[in-house]
């Protein structure tokens, strides 16, 4: 058989293996020890030197062809295996993936960071203080002696009486914080204290324990204009806004001296409150100059130190901020209620990325 | 506290809106909660006159009318059975809103008849829930008389919410004072001259109180008034208690009523006839009893004081009046009690027999002493006006109480403290304006407080003065320096480990809730809690009695909630504060959560299955890890309180006497008392017990790596099945702790016989040179050595 003939079978036998053990069935028919072009290569030694290069170099084209289409057919081969086993593995990816929980943040847990990010940067550290208090951090050293009538607004919740006659209390707001910051630190003090306060009322808009947030700042000069300042600015930074309106009210608290409430201005609508428009006043916190009984009480002097305290609803922010309309769902852990309103692992509250 | 425009316009000269006033009140510190301004509601709404009402052609019970209006003549079909021919209406004209519905009233035809307009009643106006007719107007008010002017509603109603240092603001004079100090007008002077009396009162007083501290009742002032007739108090002055929510009742109430409101001042009136011998203020013996005039019997006791005749207790002092004496119809001799009572005893005493009046609140605050005996000469003069009779000469007892203070006012102190610089002329114009006798000094601007203000202490009490009525608005705000030009991180340890771990929970599938701090006493018993320092006396109901011992309890009960509502899998956290007493080192801030139902649910990629004990565990250690603890030293040991399941539980410590967290199951007859079905799983890290960092420094210790491959190596123990894995793993990593980097189980089965097979896989790390295999059969048994001994475990052949 000429060469040429042999090639021919080579390539066609090649062409028709079906499969890898087809194709390697022609390899070694071919180019095994017995094959039929080892078998030419092998016949070489007989001719003499001239004719023995020439078609040396013959029978290596042709070995090197063959070799070229075995590996040409082999890759179209496995490329052909390949798609078949992917047709074959075709899944419905629209199916679910594994169930995984999505888990999130309260509210309240969220806003907490928000304060604290905005006070933070102002230079306030956050204090804080046990939520089982006595008369005298929650009443009598925040100027409010036994028979003052705010005492009794303050729908304290008690413990019972011990033997000598005191009783226990829970907190009914975070200022014991104040006097306890200042009787353990030296002026000047900067701290937000927010927390669990505690209140024997519970209505469509009360809840007998719900979370304040209480800021404090004693130095030496501070003054009220201050206060509206630092209220301004956190408003505009908490609700996200350029411009807030503001108004400031007198009013009265033992605690401060002079006493202001203060109000922001909001719209509604479509059933959404917007902050920083509108012509409706929205009271958000109590605030005003430390009175000098509890700076005293605080064991600071009236007389060389000054400072100012202020006093929100943390969850009260929370709803305005985002819209939640009812304070308590706050507490009912309904994972519906959970699941919509709270924030994502990740969704971490920073000056630098935002707050919301 | 309510009042009226004009009535406030009795105390104070002003041309201001009523706009105008309610910033001004809100400005200087009386929060205005409500204006009632029916003249505004009612605007669109006018007189009408019926000139002929006849019966509808078409229905029995309806009516066709013609009437007057101010937009001429119109037919109206009305169901009213009062529509009369001739009477005076209030017509609802084509496109006004009806107050009652917000709907737009437009004309209709009824029953074939055009009605062009309508006839309202007092409901649809939010006059009254009257509807059984339409309102007849009373009066020969013309055809197009505004309807709030005809129907006397046209003084606006407001409702300030008066903060409780501020009696004085109690009395609309004391409103007046404050606006007319903001500039809002002129403040009209107290007419109050003396009624001269033309006899000696038959009834005399006296303060009998014991060793003759009359601190109770310093000054009694009474007047008899003979001859009076008492009746219906006038149209005026019903209309304007009816507009601030009072019932006229007769007018010698009405009247005291009247000057309670009008001035602070609570009076009370007896009927002299009905009073036996002398009165007098002294405190009540103990179960002394008096019908009241809210006709509820009262037993009083020695902490009381009473005005007092010889039948015994009249009136409870300052706080409400008795049946016995009080004034009737048929009442012709009074004697009229103006008297001042110690706010402190007051309000102990309102607040034990739990009455609330309007002399209550005003006492327990501080009346004005010094207008004690104006008082009493403003409500003679009115008794004598409408009631008539002749008045006796005052008859007193004790004096007006001395409260005369004065406070000096820095001039630099408003600038100082409120950051504004008022120029001390207006300083002083303010204070003068509320009523402070002001004298200027050097340095100082003395004030001598009136009697009216026994809330002010000291010179940050005229700052505020100052200020308030300046305008808190009119400050303008003034930056602050920074601490530092980039602030320095202000969170401690603990709230940081707050922070992470929360985070750590919500990225792991939790939910994070935030529960009552209270329980129910038996759920606090379930936890360990209950004990008598942490139950409230006072609790909002039973269900919220105790302090929470544990965070758990809560959640569960939240899971069983939320398993009401058809949620079967979940996974609730909370991080917040527990409580082991009433001492603040007995509150630890905690970590915690439940998995109740599926750790993954039914799903088509297999591998449904409920959650265990295992899952609690390692969200254990993932709170521990995000908080920083050194989790791969911590020691976990079988074993938890109580409420988990003593076979499936675990406590994880860094010694036996700092445990850091619980984890488990929780015990099959807790969730059975808190009706919970499971399967539940739980956790709960005390963060407290957390120990902080020991390293101050952020760098790290250098990276040791080598290029060597780490082989594995197996092995399979036979070991009593009470062995614990734990310490077979400990054992081996023991065997050489340079080699050998990593320990871990990988199948465990029960043998026959109590015996266990453990299989671990050994991880071997060569660091200078790959090991021969001479040096891994050395390692190995070391390994067989260590475990062997520690364990009595011995190799599976």
């Amino acid at each position: 058989m000429s060469l040429v003939d042999l090639e021919q079978d080579i390539l066609a036998e090649i062409g028709a293996a079906a499969d890898e053990a087809a194709l390697e069935a022609v390899r070694v028919s071919a180019l095994g020890k017995k094959g039929s072009i080892s078998e030419r290569m092998k016949g070489l030694g007989a001719l003499s030197p001239d004719e023995r290069r020439e078609a040396g170099a013959a029978l290596n084209v042709l070995k090197d062809k063959v070799a070229e289409a075995l590996s040409v057919r082999k890759t179209a081969l496995q490329d052909a295996a390949l798609e078949a086993r992917l047709v074959a593995e075709k899944i419905d990816v629209t199916l679910p993936v594994r169930p995984q929980a999505s888990g999130t943040v309260h509210p309240v847990s969220q806003v907490w960071e928000e304060v604290v990010q905005i006070f933070g940067d102002l230079g306030f550290a956050v204090a804080e203080g046990p939520h089982i208090e006595d008369d005298f951090h929650n009443f009598d050293a925040l100027n409010i002696p036994p028979e003052h009538p705010a005492r009794q607004e303050h729908d304290t919740f008690f413990f019972n009486e011990k033997t000598d006659g005191s009783r226990m209390l829970l907190r009914t707001h975070t200022s014991p914080v104040q006097i306890r910051t200042m009787l353990a630190s030296k002026p000047p003090v900067r701290i937000i204290a927010p927390g669990r306060t505690f209140r024997c009322d519970s209505d469509m808009t009360h809840t007998p324990m719900f979370n304040q947030v209480e800021g404090l700042l004693i130095d030496e000069t501070t003054t009220l204009a201050n206060l509206k300042w630092i209220l301004t600015e956190f408003c505009k930074a908490f609700f996200e806004v350029d411009d807030v309106k503001m108004r400031f009210r007198a009013s009265h608290f033992p605690f401060t001296e002079p006493s202001m409430e203060v109000d922001i201005q909001y719209s509604r609508e479509g059933g959404q409150l917007k902050i920083g428009t509108g012509d409706k006043w929205l009271e958000i916190l109590g605030s005003g100059m430390v009175h000098p009984n509890v700076i005293r009480a605080g064991g600071m002097d009236p007389d060389t130190v000054q400072g100012w305290a202020f006093g929100m609803g943390l969850d009260r922010i929370a709803m305005l901020k985002y819209g939640i309309p009812d304070l308590r769902a706050f507490f009912e852990a309904d994972l519906r209620w959970l699941r919509h309103y709270g924030f994502k692992a990740l969704q971490v509250p920073t000056l630098a990325g935002g707050l919301s | 506290m309510k009042f009226t425009l004009s009535w406030l316009k009795d105390h104070l000269d002003t041309s201001a809106s009523l706009d105008e006033i309610c910033e001004g009140l809100i400005g200087v510190g009386l929060e205005v909660e409500e204006v009632a301004d029916a003249g505004r509601l009612l605007k669109d709404f006018s007189v009408a006159h019926v000139t002929l009402a006849e019966k509808h052609p078409n229905a029995d019970k309806l009516r066709q009318c013609v009437v007057e209006t101010k937009d001429g003549t119109k037919q109206v079909v009305c169901g009213a059975p009062n529509a009369r021919t001739g009477i005076k209406a209030i017509i609802a004209l084509p496109g006004v809103t009806i107050p009652a519905t917000g709907a737009v009233f437009a004309p209709a035809t009824i029953r074939g008849v055009e009605s062009q307009a309508m006839l309202c009643s007092e409901r649809e106006l939010m006059m009254s829930d009257e509807h059984n007719g339409i309102i007849e107007v009373e009066g020969d008010w013309p055809v197009g008389t505004p309807a709030a002017k005809a129907l006397g509603l046209d003084d606006p109603m407001i409702y300030v919410k008066v903060t409780p240092n501020r009696p004085d603001a109690l009395g609309i004079h004391g409103i007046a004072r404050d606006l007319a100090a903001k500039g809002l007008g002129t403040l009209k002077p107290v007419k109050a001259d003396p009624v001269q009396g033309s006899f000696d009162s038959p009834i005399g007083v006296s303060l009998d109180f014991a060793d003759g501290d009359t601190k109770p009742c310093q000054l009694f002032v009474g007047r008899y008034i003979k001859g009076v007739k008492n009746g219906p108090s006038p149209q005026w002055l019903q209309r304007r208690l009816k507009a601030i929510g009072l019932r006229p009742i007769s007018a010698l109430v009405d009247i005291t009523n009247y000057i309670t409101f009008a001035y602070g001042r609570p009076l009370h009136v007896f009927d002299a006839d009905k009073v036996k011998g002398n009165i007098r203020a002294r405190l009540a013996q103990d179960s002394e009893t008096l019908e009241a005039l809210d006709n509820k019997t009262y037993t009083l006791d020695s902490s009381m004081t009473v005005i007092a005749d010889d039948n015994g207790p009249e009136a409870i002092a300052g706080i409400i009046g008795g049946i016995p004496s009080s004034c009737t119809n048929e009442t012709v001799n009074v004697f009229l009690e103006s008297a001042w009572f110690d706010p402190l005893r007051t309000a102990a005493t309102g607040r034990k027999l739990g009455v609330t009046s309007d002399a209550r609140y005003r006492f327990e605050r501080g009346v004005d002493p010094a207008f004690t005996p104006v008082g009493a000469e403003i409500a003679t003069r009115m008794i004598l006006e409408l009631c008539g009779g002749e008045a006796s000469h005052v008859v007193t007892a004790g004096a007006v109480p001395n409260t005369a203070r004065i406070y000096s006012l820095r001039k630099t102190r408003v600038a100082s403290l409120a950051g504004i610089d008022i120029p001390v002329a207006r300083q002083k114009a303010i204070l003068a304006a509320l009523g402070y006798g002001v004298n200027e000094m050097a340095e100082t601007i003395d004030c001598a407080v009136p009697s009216w203000r026994p809330d002010i202490h000291g010179e940050a009490d005229l700052v505020e003065e100052v200020c308030r009525i300046f305008g808190l608005d009119n400050i303008p705000a003034q930056p602050m320096e920074r601490p530092s030009a980039v602030a320095r991180p202000v969170l401690n340890p603990l709230q940081k480990r707050m922070l992470s771990s929360r985070r750590a929970l919500a990225a792991r599938g939790f939910n994070e809730a935030i529960t009552w701090a209270f329980l129910p006493e038996a759920h606090a018993r379930l936890f360990g809690g209950g004990q008598p320092e942490l139950k409230l006396a006072n609790p909002i109901s039973s269900e919220l009695s105790d302090m929470r011992p544990s965070l758990l309890p809560n959640l569960i009960a939240a899971a069983g909630r939320n398993l009401d509502r058809g949620f079967a899998d979940m996974m609730l956290s909370e991080v917040g504060h527990a409580y082991a007493g009433d001492r603040p080192q007995d509150e630890t801030l905690r970590a915690a959560g439940i998995r109740r139902g599926a750790f993954t649910g039914r799903n088509v990629h297999g591998g449904a299955r409920a959650v265990d004990v295992f899952d609690a565990k390692a969200d254990a250690l993932a709170v521990l890890e995000a908080a920083g603890a050194p989790v791969a030293t911590v020691q976990v040991v079988a074993g938890a309180p109580a409420w988990y399941h003593p076979g499936r539980s675990g406590t994880i410590q860094m010694g036996p006497q700092n445990k850091i967290a619980y984890f488990g199951e929780i015990h099959p007859r807790i969730l059975a008392a808190m009706d919970v079905k499971g399967p539940l799983v739980a956790f709960e890290v005390i963060l407290n017990a957390v120990p902080g960092s020991k390293s101050k420094s952020a760098t790290r210790a250098a990276l040791n790596i080598s290029d060597l491959m780490p082989l594995s190596r197996d092995f399979a123990f036979v070991v009593d099945s009470n062995v614990e894995a734990e310490k077979l793993v400990k054992a081996a990593k023991g065997a050489d702790k340079v080699l050998i980097s990593d320990v871990s189980v990988f199948d465990l089965y029960k043998l026959e016989g109590g015996k266990t097979s453990l299989a671990i896989e050994v991880v071997l790390s060569p660091r200078e040179k790959t090991l021969t295999e001479a040096e891994i059969d050395a390692v190995s048994a070391k390994i067989v050595a260590a475990v062997g001994k520690a364990t009595g475990g011995t190799l599976r052949s």
